[in-house]
């Protein structure tokens, strides 16, 4: 009771001795008003209640470093430093303007994020794993020219210069791989898709 | 008449009973909370403990 009729001075300077509840009766005193001031700028809720919050982590640093010095002036302080940073979001909204989406257009249907979220990362990677195991069954020479081209990423030409047989040789290799991959993913109902 | 073309419509989307939300609130008290500075030899810390 006695803190509700303390003025904001006796408030500022008991929170700058450590009494964290002044500044919750300085915040409910005057969120109202300093709330107001903000929106009635960026006409944006989740933009006014970040730059409510911003002052007041500014009033907090400031208080708690002993820099504040406008004792019985605290109401016009906050204001002001609510002002800067309203000024301050404009200046980095017109650096960058902002795109607001609307019914008839929506920025996210011609952008898309191409990065695999966490479940999609994990399938890819037990796909990845079931191909290897697969591949590992194939009779060596197949597997060799396999893992040749697709993860050594090498020619049929320098295939063959490698392993010692024609090109063809190595071409019929690569194909039978492919066939006797595709009969055991067939045979076992393998899903091997993302 | 003069009334409705002197009010500003813009104006009376802002209500003088908007407040911030309840958990802006409580993250400020939080911070504030979790916030102590240190003073070392003519410099001051900021450290947030949680």
């Amino acid at each position: 009771m006695k803190q509700s009729t303390s003025s904001d001075a006796l408030l500022v300077s008991a929170y700058m001795k450590g009494n964290e509840s002044a500044l919750a009766e300085l915040v409910t005193r005057h969120k109202q008003r300093i709330f107001s001031f903000i929106y009635s700028k960026v006409y944006d809720r989740d933009i006014a209640e970040d730059i409510f919050q911003d002052t007041f982590i500014k009033v907090i640093k400031t208080l708690k470093r002993g820099a504040y010095n406008e004792e019985g002036k605290f109401l016009p302080w906050v204001m002001r430093i609510s002002h800067n940073l309203v000024i301050d979001h404009f200046r980095r909204n017109n650096r960058m303007p902002k795109f607001a989406n609307n019914t008839d257009f929506n920025i996210f249907s011609v952008l898309s994020d191409s990065t695999l979220n966490i479940e999609r990362q994990i399938i890819k990677g037990q796909v990845e794993d079931d191909v290897r195991r697969l591949i590992e069954e194939l009779p060596d020479d197949q597997k060799e020219v396999l893992m040749m081209r697709i993860y050594k990423d090498l020619s049929f030409k320098e295939i063959s210069e490698q392993t010692g047989v024609s090109i063809n040789t190595a071409l019929g290799r690569m194909r039978y791989a492919l066939i006797n991959l595709r009969k055991v993913i067939e045979k076992h109902n393998i899903i091997l898709t993302n | 008449m003069q009334k409705s073309y002197l009010k500003n419509s813009r104006m009376d989307s802002v209500t003088n009973n908007m407040v911030p939300k309840e958990e802006t609130i409580r993250f400020i008290l939080d911070y504030s909370s979790a916030l102590s500075v240190i003073d070392y030899k003519m410099m001051k810390f900021e450290a947030l403990l949680n």
